[in-house]
């Protein structure tokens, strides 16, 4: 177990060197001019060249990169071309948004998602089971942004029950709706996949053996089909973690959330390469150590895979 | 044989369990009744499709509902009609009074849950007792089922026992609340000629020392001649002869009893598990013909099979048999073909 863990841990940094290359690559065909960015229009030649001597930005692309690997490799994301702030003041003031929305998000997620999913596979083409997969078609369809607006102008704007947008003093009420939309197509996917894993598991002969042993209906669908049905929802879960963990770009920016998310559009829209990078460096290690911890309960639920994955070789 | 009538366990009246299904309704049972004395072994046999499995879910309403329905009948336990009973009495009766293995031990348990638990739970389920009372229970049921290394055996998961080893850990959970009746659905079918005898033998000794009665479905008349005590013959969803052992292989009254037992000398060891020695199909079970259900492949059929469903009738004492014929062979006046 712990060589798979170190192992996976090693894999990451062949995904980080990809993914700065290409951004790198990306924000240097940009025919932009950061140090023009930075001054302004009216700059002097002189002062832009300077500018680019000191930024080290006149250097050639494989310089450039080696030097910010190596900045990268000592904890350094660089200094924005817009705020003159070093990128990792910048992401450490606005992670702590992104982090709790996406919690917010998550909970919704696991609690709406993995009961309206047993609840429509348990009762399977009743009422409840037809109206879960209505809204969950419905849900998948809609554009996140327009959910978003959605929300923000019936519950905000016409009921005036919430507020409408912003993080305000923290409390519950702003994270409402940006949380649902950020769920929204996320609870609908678990909804789905949790009813067609527990039908799957319901079928399973284990449960005619559990119901002939005395179990409870309860008891049956609660142990013997639950952990079984889990399994792929948390691959599903775990997924979704790492990917708003990382921030809702669309979700952060219709609701003026101050989190990593809007950070980094507003970054995009900027031609602030060095947040862009930043950034999306601490997005895919985020990501990819999701994915980790995923497999790692993964391998909790299923002991076949466990005694798989204890196998030498790499 | 001298059977006394309160030495009955089970007693089941013409049960029948359909099912709705979008291509009519399948009369999987449709007239099945047989008893089960304390202490007996009966074997249920039958080609497939039958309604043998069917049979046994019933007896644990364990059929699915929907589309499976028990239309009608009676399953009396020591008197008690199970179909009566709620949920929560079901719950209770069910892995206690009486208990049920399956054909394919690979599935019927659960591969994300250690075999210990899996045991345990039984224990829990009908006994009050705390987990380290049911674990020190499950351990001596393991040991008592034949399974080795039983501290290590206890945490180990499906997967990680032989075919075999599994079906022993089957039973012992299946005994752990000593029940009056032990079901077993095509127990060794997925097993090894081998470990089959082994797996039967222990089933038979555990119903000799608790002093328990075995329904046996099996197609394998070998299995029926050595353990079982008493046979039903099923034949599309009824039962069609039943009666002590000897009687069903050596004196049948049923055409169909007939043709199985003749295929005995017919067939090799190997082919005997896929029990189909009877030229023909067995008919719909959504379309019963008019008639004998048996009809269209017996042998020995006349004018008067066509528009009469002999019913199920007691030929001579316990010897039960649904042919209008029946009479004439018990007398000799009609005489078995080779
Ligand atoms: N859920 C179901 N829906 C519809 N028909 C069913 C269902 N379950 C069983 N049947 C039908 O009931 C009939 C009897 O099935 P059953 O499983 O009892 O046969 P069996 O005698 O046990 O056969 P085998 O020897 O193959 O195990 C079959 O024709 C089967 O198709
Ligand atoms: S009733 Fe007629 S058709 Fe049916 S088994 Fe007897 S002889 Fe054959
Ligand atoms: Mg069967």
């Amino acid at each position: 177990m712990l060589y798979f863990i170190l192992r996976r841990i090693l894999q990451i940094i062949p995904v980080i060197i990809g993914v700065t290359l290409i951004l790198f690559i990306l924000m240097y065909v940009i025919p932009e001019d950061p140090a023009q960015l930075i001054l302004q229009k009216g700059a002097t030649p002189e002062a832009l060249a300077n500018l680019r001597a000191k930024m080290g930005i006149d250097r050639p692309l494989h310089v450039q990169y080696w030097r910010y690997m190596r900045g990268l490799f000592s904890g350094d994301l660089g200094t924005s071309y817009r705020y003159g702030r070093s990128v990792n003041s910048i992401l450490a003031q606005h992670y702590p948004y992104s982090i709790r929305l996406a919690f917010a998000a998550i909970i919704l997620e696991i609690i709406i998602g993995l009961f309206a999913g047993i609840v429509s596979a348990v009762k399977k083409y009743s009422f409840w089971d037809s109206l879960v997969t209505i809204s969950t078609t419905i849900v998948v369809c809609v554009p996140v942004y327009w959910l978003g607006m959605i929300l923000q102008v019936t519950f905000g704007l016409k009921l005036g029950w919430l507020p409408m947008s912003g993080y305000g003093d923290g409390s519950i009420k702003y994270y409402i709706l940006p949380a649902i939309t950020l769920a929204s197509v996320s609870i609908a996917y678990v909804a789905r996949m949790m009813r067609s894993t527990m039908l799957e598991a319901l079928s399973n002969d284990y449960i005619v053996t559990a119901y002939a042993k005395g179990l409870s209906q309860f008891k049956v669908v609660g142990k013997h089909a639950m952990k079984n049905a889990l399994i792929p929802v948390v691959t599903l879960v775990g997924l979704d973690l790492g990917a708003l963990m990382g921030g809702a770009i669309l979700t952060e920016t219709v609701f003026n959330w101050p989190g990593v998310g809007r950070t980094l559009y507003l970054a995009v829209l900027q031609r602030d390469a060095p947040v862009v990078i930043g950034g999306t460096i601490i997005l895919v290690s985020i990501f990819v150590i999701m994915n980790l911890i995923v497999d790692i309960i993964y391998a909790w639920l299923d002991p076949r895979i466990r005694y798989e994955k204890r196998e030498p070789g790499l | 044989m001298d059977l006394q009538q309160n030495n009955k366990i089970l007693e089941v009246k013409n049960l029948k369990t359909y099912f709705f299904t979008d291509g009519g309704v399948v009369k999987a049972v449709d007239g099945v009744s047989f008893d089960l004395n304390v202490m007996e072994t009966l074997g249920i046999v039958g080609e497939t499709g039958s309604g043998k499995s069917v049979t046994a879910l019933s007896i644990l309403r364990l059929i699915k509902q929907p589309p499976g329905k028990i239309v009608e009948g009676e399953i009396l336990f020591k008197g008690r009609n199970i179909l009566d009973m709620n949920i929560k009495e079901l719950q209770d009766f069910r892995g206690n009074r009486i208990s049920m293995i399956f054909q394919d031990p690979m599935t019927s348990l659960n591969p994300v849950f250690t075999i210990g638990n899996q045991i345990m739970e039984a224990i829990i389920a009908h006994r009050n007792v705390d987990k380290k009372t049911a674990k020190q229970e499950s351990l001596k049921l393991l040991e008592m089922v034949g399974i080795p290394d039983l501290k290590r055996r206890f945490n180990s998961y499906p997967h990680e026992f032989s075919g075999g080893m599994r079906q022993r850990a089957m039973i012992a959970m299946a005994i752990a609340n000593s029940p009056n009746i032990l079901i077993a659905d095509e127990p060794t079918t997925a097993l090894d000629v081998t470990i089959q005898a082994q797996i039967l033998e222990l089933m038979h000794e555990l119903k000799e020392k608790t002093k328990s009665s075995i329904i046996i479905i099996t197609h394998d008349l070998g299995v029926v001649a050595k353990y079982a005590d008493r046979v039903m013959v099923m034949y599309a969803g009824k039962t069609v002869e039943f009666s002590d052992v000897d009687t069903i292989f050596y004196k049948p009254c049923h055409p169909y009893t007939l043709g199985l037992m003749k295929s005995i000398t017919r067939l090799d060891e190997a082919k005997r598990e896929h029990l189909k020695p009877i030229e023909g199909n067995p008919p719909s079970l959504i379309d019963l013909p008019r008639g004998c259900i048996f009809r269209v492949r017996c042998k020995y059929a006349i004018d008067k099979c066509k528009n009469i469903l002999p019913p199920l009738l007691e030929i001579e004492k316990g010897h039960f048999t649904s042919c209008i014929r029946a009479e004439e062979f018990l007398s000799g006046s009609l005489k078995r073909k080779k």
